[in-house]
């Protein structure tokens, strides 16, 4: 069906049809890869347009990537200085005609530039994040779906373990023990959410493994390892993106709440949670200083989940 | 069959009914043209290939097209009221009380949460308003007519607690249950045993003779129509291509397709030696992209470019006969014949070949360690699942041993044994003169797993669907070691392509852009990269429509032929094995039955057991009588296996004590054919033959 619903464009199924040329030819293998990567995604982003939700989705995360890519060119100001004349200014704090067109915040530090560089943080620190949790998860699931017995049983009750804290006072404990930095967020995010991702691969590993290829791999004597990698896990790929875009925005939540309870990033540097935290004093007087950043909090994890929907849609599809 | 005089009317009258499917791509035209009518008391059989729009057509019966089906033109025609006119209040009446279906899949039609005694009654008690009372009796009553054991008992069971053919006989039950007065049947048996399928069978045919029920039977299976049915149908492409009274279709047939769907099927006295199977070239054609003129002519030998595909084909009367039409302008001149016996194949009786394989009293147990709490107080308890038990037989170099048996015979446990899957238990399987039995696969040499290679069953199962099909052999090349360099490999995969007849392009196809032949045919070629010496080819067609069918069967014997390799067949159709096997082992609850050629087999002195196996075989031709032997009761327990002989507990000619607690003698009827059985080898020579042709009588 997919290959039907592409049909009528031409053009792009040439140049889909040329890239997958490309890879058969390739005489290396990471150029192969590298066209066969090309293929496939560009093959995803035709399908992804025939879905509204997904191609709103797809352009507030692509806002938000462009504006951390570009962030040096997109605003003057250095976020963490101080605008000493707004500072001493009682007046309200959010004058867009004048020169901080998102305003500033108690310190007078100018709002745009440090939602713009405070993205930055957000786009480093939770795709790395996730793509770590899902290293340690999908190898979890994939031993004990695969090999069962007691490597499953001993997986498993350790995801149980992880899994019967309250996601928020694991971070909260494990945050506390080792300090609130960048990296530590990332293994705190790993340790919290690998349990869950192990469980789905798990549930795709078991499901997977019965079906004739894994035999037929097995009575050509291939290894455990090679037909866990090669033969099953691309075929559990389809649930795992899903919920790697799902997870995506709930890390980013999480990122938002640790910057709230004062765990995220040490400041001076910018961290949109940080900035909701630190308005809080002043909503009544300039609620555009905890507004705005909860709109960047929101508009991404909206993002990744309208993505992820458009991606359900579209594997349901198929 | 239509001597129920007082109505005349017919029960359901089509005409010219259009089937449409829409979808985003746009319209997907199902059914063009479709006509038929029935009167009180006919059964109408229904064939064709997979996507040729049967189940469509009974889907319209029901008014069950979905959200996205619509009848675009015709009508349909019930007891003199058009279907159209009725509302959804009275279609929702109608199902199930006037018109009843049953479907492939017992299990998912019965409700898994309600007991078989609830969803009977329901029946009686939402169409007529019956009391409970009433409905129990009626349903206990009808429950006796499908002849289940202890109606009452089952009345309190959940469908998972009785077998997939009593699951099927509940269903049938209950579409009978409202008294109906039509049913369709949409492959009632297809998901069951051989010998359950031939109960079944009868059922059906003496239920509709006492209820004189209209039936519209949907088969791809020749042979069951003939049992049940009167007139049948042959569709093709949503299209009535040729119908008639089974005697017309089946000995006068006509339509260039119909010739080609008998080409397909093994026929019973024949194997490979005396007639070849011919399949069908090519596929059936997308609705959407339908051809002009004949919908067949593209995949026909008769195509005549210019009058076969100028104008739309019309249905016309063969011969100025009242039921016998077809769709085809060169029915007249076409002069068919059979398609011609395979030819310079190793003659069975020659010089011997040397023994590639050689199996000694294989025993395969499985421990199931019970882990409920009060067997592990009282000690706990394994318990032995014998799955294969004193398993013998030989095979020699490029010829096909057959293992015959019904599901749970333990011949899927064998060939896991064999490649290394599972270890055996006790006993030796010599493979070229190496016991392999105890040897798993991640201790066996690369020869020696080269050497073995297996074909699977489901086509779709058997490619991974992330794989291109070109990755998928080069695979085995490149593990294999038979090229590793990029361009060698390349070179070898279109060279294994070419020997299963596809395409060089199709290395870079992924799975789910091939058919189920093609992906099967990938699997032969995945099989034979590495010239194994065995091939083993666990029920590698039965997932196949016929035509594929036979498709696959010729190129597992090409490749047999030209790699000179032994072939494990392992199956359950007799006419397949028959067609292709030298050698063949009747297998019965992980024991054999008998062994011997296939002659041997076919003919007597049969094991009770393969009596009733070849007396269920459905067989497409309507002179040829089989003897009826059927089984009572259902396949025991892998738990709980019969102490004496395994088949006891149904055999039809048990003699007593003797079978039920000793163990049988393996008798020789013949030198190398070996029968498990009590019963004196004179008393089973004087068994009369299965098959008889009534036609030379």
């Amino acid at each position: 069906m997919a290959d039907q619903a592409s049909g009528g464009k031409g053009a792009t199924n040439d140049v889909l049809a040329w890239l997958l040329d490309r890879a058969h030819d390739a005489d290396n293998r990471i150029l192969e890869m590298l066209y066969s990567v090309v293929h496939g995604t560009l093959r995803w982003f035709l399908l992804l347009r025939e879905s509204p939700a997904a191609m709103l989705g797809f352009v507030l995360i692509g806002f938000w990537v462009f504006v951390a890519v570009f962030a040096p060119f997109l605003t003057s100001y250095d976020p963490n200085a101080l605008d000493y004349a707004m500072l001493a200014d009682p007046t309200p704090k959010w004058m867009p005609w004048e020169a901080h067109w998102l305003g500033t915040d108690e310190l007078g530090r100018d709002i745009w530039s440090r939602l713009i560089w405070g993205s930055r943080t957000v786009l480093m620190v939770a795709p790395i994040a996730v793509f770590m949790a899902y290293l340690v998860g999908c190898t979890m699931g994939m031993l004990a779906g695969y090999l069962g017995g007691w490597v499953d049983m001993l997986i498993s009750r350790i995801s149980d373990i992880i899994l019967s804290f309250p996601v928020l006072i694991l971070f909260i404990i494990l945050i506390t023990a080792i300090g609130p930095s960048a990296l530590n967020i990332i293994i705190a995010v790993t340790v919290a959410s690998s349990p869950g991702i192990g469980r789905i691969a798990r549930g795709m590993i078991l499901d997977l493994r019965n079906h004739e290829y894994v035999d037929a791999a097995k009575i050509r004597g291939e290894s455990a390892l090679y037909i866990m990698v090669v033969e099953l896990l691309p075929n559990a790929r389809g649930p795992l993106i899903v919920d790697a875009c799902v997870r995506m925005g709930y890390t980013i939540i999480t990122i938002g709440v640790l910057g709230f309870l004062g765990l995220g990033l040490p400041p001076p540097d910018p961290d949109w949670g940080g900035m909701v935290v630190k308005a809080k004093g002043f909503i009544s007087i300039w609620p555009h200083m905890a507004i705005l950043p909860s709109i960047a909090i929101s508009s991404l994890v909206v993002g990744f989940n309208l993505l992820a929907d458009g991606l359900r849609e579209i594997s349901m599809r198929d | 069959m239509t001597d129920s005089s007082h109505d005349d009317t017919p029960v359901l009258e089509i005409t010219n009914l259009g089937i449409s499917y829409f979808v985003r791509a746009g319209e997907i035209p199902a059914v063009p043209d479709f006509s038929l009518t029935l009167r009180r008391g006919e059964s109408f059989g229904l064939v064709g290939e997979s996507g040729c729009g049967k189940s469509t057509v009974a889907m319209a019966i029901m008014n069950y097209l979905g959200n996205n089906g619509a009848i675009t033109r015709g009508s349909i025609v019930f007891e003199g009221r058009d279907m159209a006119d009725f509302s959804p209040e009275e279609m929702r009446q109608l199902r199930g009380s006037k018109i009843a279906m049953v479907y492939q899949e017992p299990m998912s039609a019965l409700n898994p949460s309600l007991t078989l005694g609830t969803q009977l009654k329901e029946v009686p008690i939402y169409h007529e308003g019956a009391s409970d009372r009433e409905a129990h009796d009626r349903a206990i009553e009808i429950l006796a007519d499908v002849n289940m054991p202890d109606p009452e008992s089952v009345m309190k069971r959940y469908p998972h607690q009785i077998s997939g053919g009593q699951q099927q006989r509940v269903v049938i039950a209950m579409a009978f249950l409202a008294n109906p007065s039509l049913l369709l049947l949409d492959e009632p048996t297809t998901a069951l045993d051989v010998t359950v399928e031939a109960t079944v069978i009868d059922l059906i045919a003496n239920l509709r003779k006492k209820y004189n029920t209209t039936l519209i039977y949907i088969s791809h299976n020749l042979g069951l129509i003939v049992k049940v049915c009167d007139r049948i149908g042959v569709m093709y492409s949503g299209e009535m291509i040729e119908e008639g009274t089974i005697r017309e279709v089946f000995k006068n047939t006509k339509h260039p397709y119909t010739y080609g769907l008998f080409d397909c099927i093994p026929s019973l006295n024949a194997d490979k030696h005396t007639r070849g199977l011919a399949p069908i070239p090519g596929q059936v054609s997308l609705p959407h992209e339908r051809p002009p003129g004949c919908a067949f002519g593209p995949r026909c030998r008769y195509f005549e470019a210019g009058s076969c595909d100028a104008e739309r084909i019309e249905i016309e009367p063969v011969d100025d006969s009242p039921t016998h039409r077809v769709r085809c302008i060169r029915w007249n001149e076409i002069d068919h014949r059979p398609p011609l016996p395979v030819t310079d194949l190793a003659e069975a009786g020659g010089r011997v070949p040397a023994e590639v394989l050689h199996v000694e009293d294989m025993d395969k147990f499985y421990e199931q360690r019970d882990m409920s709490l009060s067997s592990l107080i009282s000690g706990g308890s394994i318990r032995y699942i014998r799955a294969n038990e004193g398993i013998s037989f030989t095979a020699r170099r490029g010829r096909t041993v057959a293992i015959v048996g019904e599901s749970g015979c333990g011949k899927s446990t064998f060939a896991k044994v064999l490649t290394g899957l599972e270890t055996a238990t006790k006993g030796s399987i010599r493979f070229n003169n190496e016991n392999i039995a105890m040897i798993p696969i991640e201790d066996r040499d690369p020869e020696l797993i080269l050497a073995l290679q297996m074909v699977f069953q489901n086509p779709d199962g058997t490619l991974n669907p992330s794989h291109s099909v070109g990755g998928a052999i080069g695979r085995v090349i490149k593990k294999f070691g038979l090229a590793s360099r990029r361009k060698d490999v390349d070179a070898k995969v279109a060279e294994l392509l070419e020997v299963v007849r596809l395409p060089a392009e199709f290395a870079r196809r992924k799975p789910r852009q091939l058919s189920g032949g093609q992906k099967q045919r990938i699997a032969v070629a995945r099989a034979f990269a590495g010239n194994p010496a065995m091939v083993i080819a666990d029920e590698p067609v039965s997932a196949l429509d016929v035509s594929v069918q036979a498709a696959v069967i010729n190129l597992l014997m090409d490749v047999q032929k030209k790699f000179n390799t032994t072939l494990l067949f392992i199956s359950h159709d007799l006419s397949v094995v028959r067609y292709l096997a030298d050698t063949v082992v009747v297998m019965y609850l992980g024991q054999i039955m008998e062994t011997g050629t296939a002659a041997e087999i076919f003919s007597p002195p049969y094991h009770p057991y393969t009596e009733a196996l070849l007396s269920a075989i459905p067989i497409p031709d309507p002179d040829i009588q089989q003897k009826r032997v059927r089984l009572e009761g259902e396949i025991p327990s892998v738990f709980n296996t019969p102490k004496g002989c395994r088949f006891s507990t149904r055999c039809p000619r048990h003699l007593g004590d003797i079978c039920d607690n000793q163990p049988p003698p393996d008798i020789e009827a013949a030198p190398g054919h070996r029968i498990r059985c009590h019963i004196p080898i004179e008393e089973l020579k004087q068994v009369e033959e299965i098959f008889r042709s009534a036609a030379l009588e």
